[in-house]
């Protein structure tokens, strides 16, 4: 997706559009600090910390344990020996094959990884063996400190039924309808029954939205329970599932805690994380706009009062769902660092990694309640490699061919474990990075985080940027009109792309020419001179034509020097820029302003574009009778067998990528022609899997 | 008036008539002025087979001639040739013959693209309509492709006196009983100079439309042949031909398509989607090439640095030597702005070789491919990259290697189809080269393919060795399992092996690699020799010619 390579075309564009102001760039050399609490060196913690992760997260812990003057020692798979964490740690040590439950989730070879290596505290992360009490009390019988809470606490949260019983006993709302254990599908439809539809279905086990699912009826619920059973057992060795109640349209607010093992706990104010697709979360921000200052101290003091109730050390979350009228109730605790702690650390200025490696050697917290503040704003937007058209984000992988990230603007923060040249791979979180924008105002970061999305080079792999940009920008986020419901609402058949309006397509449409004609030029200005003289076109006038989606826009372009005066569709757009032709980012000066571009389009001469409607039109592949993988992953199950008819919608197998199980279902009726894929086969995207009749 | 402006006599006698639409107008002597007749001749050419006609091609998803070379050249520079011949049949009182214009076979002429000069001929289609019609005679056949022949030769002829390419848009009806004798001389007239013209000037073939019979040696003769997809075949006897000789039952698509011979028989160098795609992709792809062998590789301005590090090689070569990554991912990091024009893309993928610029400048790149059969040698693969190589070599090309291999592909295939005979073509081509050459041994270098890839011994100029590279006889298995037959401790000597051999260091200290680079720094490195190399000069010692083992 290189901005010069004009000639392949594009049944997608991505693009963004938008105003840089000079002013940020100006600015970007002064990068602010992270953190306002100053690191003490004198307070011993822990001469070495292994980090049980992979990915950001394990970056992130070791940056703080390089200030803190930490020794770190990475674990990873053999995928993964030479990832950033890995290269970042002082050492490293394989831990397995590439699959989780062979390598990060391989407690016996972290074990002894961790006795080789003398580490004498361990990191979790978040996932893996973050919330797991079998690996926190393995580390308490060797005398190793697990950064987080102790086993009491991660048993009695890691359990939804149970900590919902701690929470209705510490005096926190909790949600209507709780219910218990489930062993059948017929169990699970009668629970729903009594709770009412609709109703959610999730593992017991499982940490946030993953394997979470809704069902409006006795079907969905049979579905929601075979779906969550498997996945519970197979991501977290632990069948037991939970059906509550589903509130309908909340908002998905949660609290940080943080917690010494001396009776002291803080409420470190919250994070909004209502932007989520399928239960996962996409766009968090901290503040809130919902919350005033009486709910928030309200729903802080309820998460002390739980993280209290059990004796809770280190840094916790507490999720709440919040209703429209302001109304919260409990969700569950999460007894870990959260994937979007960083925005707090924006606006509270504390380094919750340092924090927790404090309260594990016993320190007593630094702060009181009354010394959290609320600086500004931040907004986290989840970067992730999928497909954000299909169900708002398909994972899809591949190698970084080339990645930039926007640091060169201030009050920028990026948390990654990738660089370029690294492979997105079907066996870890398909998450690229988090961006972290902040600002004195909340419009301060919103604009910042325009200009990051904008300025962030991802290629190889097809990311999610485009999706982020426009919910970042949508009115209705812009207002604080959200729920977890956002995005289906917003887009009802689905996430397709940006719509221009007719100034930004008119000045998509110049930008596009001018670079067309700028790389023509180039073409034509030798540099040696020739046996045969070289006639360079003497052209200062060219008529061409730009195709953008499936519509082709006629323009005029005329240039001098650098600027590039274009009609196209009846308005006028002056284009100034010396273009760098091989940079992914188009920095241009359009209608006197200037802008970050990046996109694909196909340009034309106007004598090419006319001949072009002869060209015959390739058939597109009938889909209807056969089925394609829609993302890498591992066949899981195959339902049917070559000669069984199926109905239309009949499940014909599951996928699984990315921890998540993907059900594909027959589009028609009709009969199995021949399967071409077995449980257990690893399958690419667009592998053919099964052809009908 | 029109009288006295008759000058010349010659001119008028044999332009006689235009015969465009079907209400056929004549112009004669004494209507109009030989300038007035001169302009509606042009005219008339420049339609071509009439509106008729181009509506027919356009049906069919294609271009006209006319329409193909103008959206292959810079606008309006293009100058047409024998723009006034046509069959001369027309002498003869052949009136009632509609079907009779200028230009009626073959348009050729001179033009630019980007600017820089060469030689173009576009076959008009329409001839097979006036075959089908069946409203020709054999001998109005004969005269048409005599003319055909003379235009194309005629171009050939004075793109060798200049010095510039030659691109030939073939689009022919196909082979056809009724040429005659007199065609086959025609064509061979035309193989002639492809064969004279062959290292002198870069010369494109672009399938459009069938082509068939003794046509399909020209393209074959040329160094690229491009093909359309789905509209163009090659073949030297159509589908019913080879029903009733071998009883096949064959598609024109299966036997000739662009598919066919982009990835089975290894014919033609890139299939493109359509006119439009092909048309516009030959003008990138011309950017790349010299006009003649007496002009250096073209220098383009440059925008991407060309001490850029690229720090992403440094992880590319996985740590297991049997686990495979793609070359493609590393050429595509080192030359400019990622831009990689690969020829032949999906034949023998075992190898990969194309064009790309290094600092502005335009390099052939070859490199073994880990991802295709570990990225062996085997017939197909040597023989793709020792043409590649010698066209390089041939236009003063430098010559870019990227190693990884782990040897020739064994077994009773390869042997019994000449892997030797055929391996050695590009030990030959390597080693006759005397353009610059650089190789980077990324990882394998194995046995005799070591050898064979660019190595220091074949007068390689610039030979680096990543960290990864392991230059030895063979991998440390099979060397371990003949060195130790029957022995106990297998494992402990493929240990001791790897260690002594699987690294860079033996050929490092032989001489053999000039340096062990950093894989970020190759750009950098290699940017800074081709500069230092463009003076070079080496020359082989005086031959006929050489006898490459065909």
């Amino acid at each position: 997706m290189a901005a010069h390579s004009l000639s392949p075309p594009l049944s997608r564009l991505l693009f963004t559009v938008k105003y840089v102001s000079l002013h940020s760039r100006c600015c970007a050399v002064h990068s602010k600090a992270h953190y306002s609490t100053v690191y003490n060196p004198n307070e011993k913690t822990f001469d070495k910390i292994l980090i049980a992760n992979r990915g950001e997260i394990a970056c992130r812990v070791i940056k703080t344990c390089k200030k803190m003057g930490i020794q770190t020692v990475a674990v990873h798979s053999d995928v993964d020996s030479s990832a950033v964490h890995v290269k970042m740690a002082d050492e490293a040590i394989c831990v397995g094959p590439a699959p989780t439950n062979k390598s990060y989730l391989n407690m016996d070879a972290i074990m002894d990884a961790i006795r080789v290596t003398g580490a004498q505290a361990v990191h979790p992360g978040y996932g893996f063996l973050s919330e797991n009490k079998e690996f926190a009390k393995r580390l308490a019988a060797e005398g190793v400190m697990f950064i987080g809470p102790d086993t009491h606490a991660i048993q009695a949260m890691g359990d939804k039924i149970e900590s919902k019983l701690i929470a209705k006993a510490a005096k926190v709302n909790t949600i209507p309808g709780f219910d218990g254990v489930v062993k059948t599908a017929e169990d699970a439809v009668k629970i729903a029954q009594e709770i009412g539809y609709p109703v959610m279905i999730k593992a017991s086990a499982g940490g946030g939205g993953k394997g979470m699912r809704i069902a409006w009826n006795d079907d969905e619920t049979r579905e929601g329970f075979r779906f969550s059973s498997q996945e519970a057992a197979s991501s977290f060795g632990d069948d037991r599932l939970l059906i509550e109640k589903y509130i309908d349209n909340p908002r998905h607010i949660e609290i940080q805690v943080l917690a010494d093992k001396h009776g002291n706990a803080l409420w470190l104010n919250e994070r909004e994380c209502s932007i989520q697709r399928r239960n996962q979360k996409v766009v968090e921000e901290a503040p809130s706009t919902f919350l005033d200052p009486v709910t928030r101290r309200a729903m802080g003091e309820q998460a002390v009062q739980l993280a209290k109730a059990v004796q809770y050390s280190s840094a916790g979350t507490v999720e709440f769902l919040v209703d429209s009228k302001k109304n919260f109730y409990f969700l569950e605790m999460n007894t870990r660092l959260q994937v979007e702690h960083p925005i707090t650390e924006c606006i509270t200025g504390l380094d919750l990694v340092e924090q927790m490696i404090r309260v594990a050697k016993g320190y007593q917290l630094q702060h009181k309640q009354e010394d959290i503040p609320i600086n500004g704003w931040a907004i986290e937007s989840r970067v992730y490699a999928e497909d954000p058209y299909k169900s708002f984000g398909l994972p899809s992988i591949g190698r970084l061919s080339q990645y930039q990230e926007p640091l060169n603007l201030s009050n920028v923060r990026v948390d990654s474990g990738i660089q370029e040249g690294s492979d997105i791979s079907i066996y870890y979180d398909p998450m690229i990075s988090k961006l972290v924008t902040y600002g004195a105002t909340r419009n301060e970061a919103l604009a910042k985080m325009e200009d990051a999305l904008d300025n962030y080079v991802i290629r190889g792999v097809t990311h999610n940027i485009p999706l982020l940009r426009e919910i970042i920008t949508h009115p209705r986020f812009i207002s604080g009109d959200i729920s977890t419901n956002f995005l289906p609402e917003v887009y009802p058949d689905g996430f397709k792309g940006h719509q221009l309006e007719v100034d930004a397509r008119r000045e998509l449409l110049a930008s596009a020419a001018a670079l067309y004609i700028a790389a023509q030029l180039r073409s034509q200005k030798p540099y040696l001179c020739y046996r045969v003289s070289t006639i360079p076109v003497k052209c200062t006038h060219w008529e061409l034509c730009v195709e953008l989606g499936k519509g082709c826009h006629a323009m005029e372009v005329t240039k001098s020097g650098d600027v590039y005066n274009v009609e196209v569709d009846g308005g006028k757009v002056e284009v100034i820029g010396a273009f760098n032709l091989a940079s992914p980012l188009l920095p241009l000066t359009i209608n006197g302003s200037d802008r970050m571009l990046q996109f694909k389009v196909r340009v034309l001469s106007k004598l090419a574009s006319e001949l072009n409607s002869y060209m015959p039109e390739k058939v597109p592949e009938d889909t209807s009778s056969i089925l394609r993988s829609p993302m890498p992953g591992t066949v899981v199950a195959v339902s049917i067998k070559p000669g069984d008819t199926v109905a239309e919608g009949q499940e014909i197998c599951v996928i699984e990528a990315m921890k998540m199980q993907n059900s594909l279902t027959a589009a028609r009726q009709a009969k199995v022609k021949s399967v071409h894929c077995k449980p257990g086969e690893t399958v690419g995207e667009g592998d053919l899997l099964v052809e009908l009749q | 008036e029109s009288l006295t402006q008759v000058k010349y006599g010659a001119v008028s006698a044999s332009v006689a008539q235009t015969n465009l639409h079907r209400d056929c107008r004549w112009y004669s002597v004494s209507h109009l002025s030989v300038r007035e007749r001169i302009e509606k001749k042009r005219k008339a050419a420049l339609v071509g087979g009439g509106q008729k006609r181009i509506d027919a091609q356009h049906k069919r998803g294609k271009l006209t001639a006319r329409e193909r070379v103008e959206l292959l050249l810079d606008p309006e520079s293009f100058v047409e040739s024998d723009m006034f011949v046509e069959h001369r049949c027309s002498d003869f009182g052949m009136e009632e013959d509609r079907n009779k214009f200028p230009g009626d076979s073959v348009v050729t002429g001179r033009g630019r693209i980007n600017g820089r000069l060469v030689y173009v001929f576009s076959q008009v289609q329409s001839i097979i309509i006036i075959h089908e019609a069946e409203l020709v005679s054999l001998q109005r056949l004969h005269s048409l492709f005599v003319l055909f022949f003379f235009s194309i030769c005629s171009i050939m002829d004075q793109a060798m006196t200049v010095g510039a390419p030659v691109i030939g848009l073939n689009d022919s009806g196909g082979a056809r009983i009724q040429e005659g004798v007199e065609s086959l001389a025609g064509y061979a007239d035309i193989f002639l100079r492809n064969v004279m013209a062959s290292g002198v000037v870069p010369q494109i073939s672009l399938i459009m439309g069938p082509c068939a019979g003794g046509a399909v040696y020209s393209p074959a003769l040329t160094d690229f042949t491009f093909m359309v997809k789905d509209t163009s075949y090659l073949f030297i006897t159509g589908p019913d031909v080879v029903k009733s000789v071998t009883n096949e039952d064959v598609t024109q698509e299966e036997l000739g398509g662009a598919k066919t011979h982009t990835t089975v028989s290894g014919v033609a160098h890139h299939a493109f989607e359509n006119d439009i795609e092909a048309l516009l992709n030959l003008r990138e792809f011309f950017n790349f090439l010299p006009l003649s062998n007496q002009d250096p590789a073209p220098i383009r301005e440059c925008h991407d640095p060309s001490d850029r590090l690229v720090p992403s090689l440094d992880t590319i070569v996985p740590f297991e030597s049997t686990k495979a990554y793609d070359m493609l991912d590393i050429i595509q990091a080192i030359v400019d702005a990622k831009d990689f024009f690969e020829i032949m893309p999906n034949y023998a993928k075992n190898i990969v070789v194309g064009f790309a610029r290094m600092n502005g400048r335009t390099v052939g790149i070859v490199g073994n491919q880990p991802k295709v059969a570990s990225g062996c040698l085997d017939i197909n693969s040597s023989v793709k990259g020792a043409r590649f190589v010698r066209f390089c070599d041939a236009f003063n090309i430098p010559i870019i290697t990227f190693v990884d291999v782990p040897g020739f592909l064994p077994g009773t295939a390869q042997e019994y189809g000449g892997i030797i005979r055929h391996g050695a073509k590009l030990l030959f081509a390597f080693a006759e080269a005397t353009v610059p050459k650089i190789t980077i041994i990324t990882r394998k270098a194995y046995g005799g393919a070591y050898d064979v890839m660019s190595s220091k011994h074949l007068r390689g100029d610039v030979n680096y060795a990543w960290p990864t590279a392991e230059v030895a006889v063979m991998g440390a298995k099979g060397a371990v399992q003949i060195i130790f037959r029957g022995k106990e401790n297998q494992a402990e000597a493929e240990a001791e092996y790897v260690d002594k051999f699987a690294n860079p260091f033996p050929a490092a200290v032989r001489g053999f690699v000039d340096d062990i680079i950093e894989p970020a720094t190759t750009r950098k490195k290699i940017c800074s020799d081709l500069e230092v190399l463009a003076s070079k000069k080496q020359v082989n010692p005086w031959k006929k010619h050489a006898n490459i083992p065909l």
